[in-house]
Parts: C-alpha cells; structure tokens; sequence
C-alpha cells in the first residue's frame, strides 16, 4: 500500500508527526497534541488524501495502575479513524494526553459523527473534549461516579441501583407524563432503596 | 378441568353431578390457563424467545400466546436478557404500572443473576429490583426449558406459591427413555 496519508501529514506537519508506522496498509500517525484538530482537518480537506468518512473513535488508557502514576504525562492515547470513501484508504490518527487533566480538542466540527463518540470517550475514561457541543455521559446515568474503562476502576466495582426519574424522556414529549397509567406498587417492597446493598464480594484480582 | 385440584369434588349424581371447589382454587385454575405476557426483550435472548412464541413450539398450548405491549393488560412480564443499571429504572417503572395479579419470570441466566457480566454495567439479577416468580437459567433457555419454566409458573399459580422458584435441569437418562409418550409420563412425575 502507497503511504499518501502519512506522506502528506509528515510533509505539512513536520516533526509534529511524532511517529508513524504502516503495515499491511494499516497506516498510523501520532499526532501532537497542539495540532490534532489541525491535523484532523488537513486529512479531511486535502485533495490527495480526502478522508470524509469517519469510521471511528476512541481511548486507550496506557498506564499500568499498578506501576504508573496516575497523573503521568501521555497516559490517554485518543485515536480517531478516517476513510476515504473515493481514494479507498483509511488513516489511524493518535494523540496523547496527560492523566492529571486530560484535554483534547473535539473534532465534533470536522466529522459531524465525533459528537457522540466523543461523548462514549469522555464517558468511559473521562477525557474532555474541549468545544465539544454537548460533552454529556451518553451511556453511563448521571448518578454514577468515575469513569469504568480506566484501569484504576475495579473491574467487579457495581455502583447502587438509582431511582426512576421523571421526565429523562423530555425530548419524547407526549409520553413524559404517565397520565392514565397510575402505579400499582402494592405489597412489594421498593428494592431500589439506595441503602440496600447489592452483596458481591470482592473479586480477587488474578494478576495478583 | 385435567387437572383436579386437590379442593376440587366431583360429585356423582346421575344425569347431573356436580362439582364443589373453593373460589380461590378455582379463580387460579383460570388464571393460569389464560397469562397475557409483557416481553421486556433486551438482548440475544429474545431470539429464544420468539422462536418459543411461535409456531414451532406455539406457546399457545399453554393459554399464554396473547402478548401485550401494554403493561396494564399484561400478567407476566418476562424479563428477557441482560438488565443494566441504567435500564433498571424504566424496568422497575413497567412492572409498577401492571395491574395485580402480576408474576415475573427471569428469562436466562442474565436476567436471573447477571450472568457472566460481573461489572459496572449490568444488575446482578432482576431480583434486587422487583419480585421474581420463576427464574429460567440458560444462556439462552431452549425453548423446552422455557416451557417447562411457563409451566412452572403455572403450577405455582394453582397452588397460590408466591416463592421465588429456579427451574431445574430436568435431564433424563436416554436409555431409559423408550418412546415419547414415557418421556412424558417422566416429566409429569418429575
């Protein structure tokens, strides 16, 4: 496989490719920090490249919590994959930040798909997307703390069971009130009282 | 009327015999031959379950075919796949809003206990949420294990047994199995 892609960001980019590697056609290129959205835009717009579709996004947490510092520099790599749908190559483009404050910027403006993957991204490992639209959690509820994909987060940690809460369906409309459907509690007890436990025991770890 | 409840006498009596029972015995005999359902299909068990509601099996034999997507109208609520903690809530609130009397059966494994699944994502068995009648264990149940579990219900339903029950594993030594109808005395012993 030709390597346009790569070709072109290290000439644009300098030394701010910081590495890249190719094989079997799986190019890939680590991005600084300071010119991701920069880069991303370039692979988008660039005549010989023109990846307009966006495949993907997402996280992977680098650091090993049992010999790492938490806050250490370069501990979340995000990775963003594009594709060009009429040239027919794809790109892996990666950049690092820090575990003390992970910041990158949102390229929700370039490929309009970043937004919710974006939002999964900061969900699960809790990068901040910085002008990202809408930075919500997008599968995780409201109530729960911490951010499960890290590897400092115990693998078997189960958080309390929440309450129902009205009106989470607001953008529904018709159906946020249950008007017409009143509740049969009965004689059952409300078992999502957050003082009952959901006894598990502690897992051992099989690193260990 | 198979299935004589222990309450039940036919009294003989020429041309016209007549039978006493109490009223409970025999509102639960109707009940159990008449359960509208509530599928609450999250994941891959619900395939099983279709494949259980339609032809092949025809859960119809056991008065229970009538689905309703309304939880007013339904009886059962069979909890079909893995529940996570986010889809606890909304699962709690359908069970709220069915009229009594109401069962829940706990379809799979997931649903019975979490499964596999031992993380931040998923509830370890609809039991921490609402009541369970009968808890079907596979991953996913055949559908004979879905019909016994039906049948299960039903058994409970006549006797008024509001304990939480699992069904067990009812295999049967194939060689001492001759033909389809001693497998079925078989299971009725059981």
């Amino acid at each position: 496989m030709s390597k346009i892609i790569l070709d072109r960001l290290v000439e644009k980019f300098g030394a701010d490719v910081r590495e890249t590697s190719s094989f079997r056609g799986d190019d890939v290129a680590l991005i600084a920090l300071s010119r991701w959205r920069e880069a991303a835009e370039f692979v988008k717009s660039d005549p010989r490249c023109q990846c307009d579709y966006f495949v993907d996004l997402s996280v992977v947490d680098l650091c090993d919590p049992r010999t790492d510092d938490l806050d250490m520099e370069d501990r979340f790599e995000v990775y963003v994959i594009a594709y060009s749908v009429t040239k027919k190559h794809r790109v892996r483009l990666k950049t690092r930040t820090s575990g003390e404050d992970p910041r990158v910027p949102t390229l929700s403006a370039v490929w309009k798909g970043a937004n919710w993957l974006e939002r999964e991204a900061f969900d699960m490992y809790g990068v901040r997307f910085d002008g990202h639209p809408d930075l919500r959690r997008i599968l995780m509820y409201e109530e729960f703390q911490g951010f499960p994909l890290r590897k400092e987060y115990p693998a078997n940690k189960a958080q309390p069971l929440v309450a129902y809460r009205e009106g989470t369906f607001d953008r529904l409309g018709p159906f946020l009130t249950d008007e017409g459907m009143p509740l049969n509690r009965g004689p059952s007890v409300d078992l999502l009282d957050p003082a009952l436990p959901l006894d598990r025991a502690p897992r051992s770890d099989p690193n260990d | 009327m198979a299935d004589v409840n222990l309450e039940t006498r036919v009294m003989g009596g020429g041309d016209s015999g007549f039978v006493t029972t109490k009223f409970e015995a025999l509102l639960n005999w109707a009940r159990k031959y008449s359960l509208f359902q509530y599928p609450f299909a999250t994941a891959c068990c619900g395939m099983e379950f279709f494949s259980t509601a339609s032809p092949r099996y025809d859960i119809a034999r056991f008065g229970a075919e009538a689905p309703r997507f309304s939880p007013r109208q339904a009886d059962v609520l069979w909890v079909v796949g893995t529940i996570s903690h986010r889809q606890a809530p909304a699962l709690k609130r359908i069970y709220d809003q069915m009229t009594e009397p109401k069962w829940v059966i706990a379809f799979g494994t997931c649903a019975s206990c979490g499964g596999f699944y031992d993380n931040y994502a998923t509830v370890p068995g609809i039991d921490k949420l609402i009541p369970v009648d009968v808890m079907i264990p596979g991953c996913p149940p055949r559908p004979e294990a879905v019909l016994d579990g039906l049948m299960l219900l039903q058994d409970k339903i006549g006797r008024g047994d509001r304990t939480p029950a699992v069904l067990k594993n009812t295999e049967l030594p194939a060689d001492k199995v001759r033909s389809l109808e001693q497998l079925h005395q078989l299971r009725l012993k059981r």
